[in-house]
């Protein structure tokens, strides 16, 4: 199974969008190794920025040049695109409706050794409450750079959200559509929804399944904001049981945005795979996915547990 | 030149009395800091800045920006003067449903970006600076900030980051008038020595009396000549200016005045243009 970066398609798709685009400006906050911008400087060094260790300045700048019709992607980890600069992403970003697309890169658990401090998993909840921006968490890299190509073709701002690690490439999915979710694997038993990096771990989680008997349907929803409610009550009225898997707190993100949805549109019991209300801390990606009982084996004991009941 | 200073000392009057009506109407709002601004943004308005209130997205137009948005009532006031809109909108300040919203908002005609939460401004106006350079446009930013705001740490990171790319079209102005909310900024939270603190993160600094128009003409009309990096102008003002009993006083920063209070004050700002036209 081939393994990309996000973030290295990432960098690619930016200087795709630049060649064509004169509009486009890119900022980052001396992470641009990291990010993957530095390949956009590399073609166009007058319409990058970096701005140092100073991502407040930088997400404001960002809502100036686009009042002056540029469209600007602007880049950090997602640790400090969301709470280090969050009231200038509220006040000047999205309150402006600015053409201003924040990808961040080194979301989740999964940024792994750096520890709690690095391991944004608050990020999606922070956004989620703010008027126009929309959110998603692509699974893998080529769907990273469909969502990156629909925030440039889409006014108003974005958050995006890569991870640090290589990732899976999940093969024979549907296109990426903005607003919506799909269905990768039909099942009967259960649902599983998911994204980002839980969305390989949900098909692997399935496969344990499909040996005990169980059949899942297994639903990627890239877009967070705005949920595809229409998939989810379909979803819903098919499936009784539902577990949402996310690499985030459970509070505020996938679960907490499918819940909502649920509780007014069909009540259903909706569970859960997140981090429970707790910081991370160092360790290996993969350590860490087991310790806080994110990975494939976790979700299918889950899955057991709810159809148990 | 002597007609053209007349002018402007008409207009900041103008515009104080319109402020010192719609904070009245309004019953809530931030008369001091709104006055004190005021011949900072009449020389701006009506003399220094490119723009066309027929054609407020005209794209040579100078920007301005009002990073210290709780006194947008002396921008809304200069907008109306300039025909942006009718200034029976002014009386609608801060209701329901007005164009003219409690800080600025982009719904409002010469509104570039909203602002309200201290701090961003200079970064917006740097950002609008950095695009107009990057479309070879010869435009100028124009960002007025508050003495207090300027405590906000993202003023300073706009501030480095300004310097570090020499972006010289854009211009800063405190209005220091020497109170927040809470006190007198010496008091609360000094920003002294603010000229060094500018000087030594790169900027050209002008010191200028913020009343005197021709003194704020001759500082903006410098600024335009500084290449290579930013100016700001250290604006010496007095919170209230105009209404002798809102001067320096603190309880004005945030209070708008009764109506009595509004006799008082409408009085005193016609009689300071009668004694001026009369010169």
């Amino acid at each position: 199974m081939e393994k990309l970066y996000a973030r290295d398609i990432y960098g690619n798709t930016l200087v795709e969008l630049g060649k064509k685009d004169e509009r486009i400006i890119v900022l980052d906050a001396d992470l641009s190794g990291s990010t993957r911008t530095a390949i956009f400087k590399n073609e166009f060094p007058d319409r990058f920025f970096n701005f140092g260790v100073a991502e407040q300045n930088m997400m404001a700048t960002a809502g100036g040049l686009a009042s002056c019709g540029k469209i600007v992607f602007v880049s950090t980890f997602a640790m400090f695109a969301s709470a280090r600069a969050l009231d200038q992403v509220r006040n000047t970003i999205c309150y402006n409706n600015f053409n201003v697309k924040i990808i961040a890169t080194h979301g989740g658990i999964t940024v792994g050794e750096d520890g709690a401090s690095h391991q944004a998993l608050e990020d999606i909840n922070f956004f989620r409450a703010i008027p126009n921006i929309k959110i998603i968490v692509p699974c893998d890299a080529p769907e990273a750079k469909a969502a990156v190509l629909a925030a440039y073709k889409t006014p108003g701002p974005f958050y995006i959200r890569l991870g640090r690690c290589k990732v899976p490439t999940i093969e024979n999915k549907q296109s990426f559509t903005l607003g919506r979710g799909y269905v990768l694997e039909e099942g009967k038993d259960i649902a599983i929804i998911s994204c980002g990096t839980l969305v390989y771990e949900a098909l692997e989680a399935n496969k344990i399944l499909k040996e005990k008997g169980i059949s899942a349907t297994v639903v990627n929803t890239p877009t967070i904001k705005p949920i595809d409610e229409d998939l989810i009550v379909k979803i819903s009225i098919k499936h009784k049981k539902i577990l949402v898997c996310e690499e985030h707190q459970v509070t505020g993100g996938l679960f907490s945005a499918i819940a909502e949805v649920l509780a007014s549109k069909n009540p259903v019991r909706v569970e859960r795979i997140g981090v429970e209300d707790k910081f991370g801390q160092s360790g290996s990606p993969v350590e860490l996915m087991d310790f806080y009982g994110l990975s494939a084996n976790f979700i299918a004991q889950k899955a057991q547990e709810i159809l148990r009941q | 030149m002597e007609k053209k200073i007349k002018l402007l000392k008409s207009k900041s009057n103008s515009i104080r009395k319109l402020i010192i009506e719609m904070l009245s109407e309004a019953k809530s709002g931030h008369p001091g800091g709104s006055l004190s601004a005021a011949e900072i943004i009449a020389c701006l308005y009506f003399e220094i800045m490119r723009h066309d209130s027929k054609n407020p997205d005209w794209s040579q137009r100078d920007r301005f920006h009002l990073s210290k948005g709780h006194c947008c009532p002396a921008l809304y006031a200069a907008l109306a003067l300039c025909g942006y809109f009718p200034l029976e909108e002014l009386m609608k300040l801060r209701k329901l449903g007005s164009l003219l919203q409690g800080h600025p908002d982009k719904r409002t005609p010469g509104i570039e970006v909203a602002s309200g939460s201290l701090g961003q401004g200079l970064s917006v106006a740097l950002g609008m600076a950095l695009a107009c350079r990057i479309d070879k446009n010869d435009s100028r930013v124009y960002c007025l900030m508050g003495d207090g705001e300027i405590q906000e740490g993202n003023i300073w990171e706009a501030a480095m980051a300004a310097a570090h790319y020499k972006v010289d079209n854009l211009c800063g102005i405190v209005d220091y008038n020497r109170f927040q909310i809470d006190g007198r900024t010496e008091e609360i939270m000094s920003i002294e020595p603010l000229v060094n603190k500018w000087e030594s993160f790169g900027w050209h600094v002008i010191q200028s009396d913020g009343h005197n128009v021709e003194e704020l003409l001759e500082a903006f009309a410098k600024t335009k000549t500084v290449k290579s990096k930013p100016s700001v102008i250290i604006a010496h003002t007095v919170k209230g200016k105009g209404v002798s009993f809102m001067e320096h006083v603190v309880d004005f920063h945030g209070r708008a005045p009764s109506d009595k209070e509004k006799e008082v004050a409408l009085k005193e700002l016609q009689d300071i243009e009668d004694d001026e036209s009369t010169l």
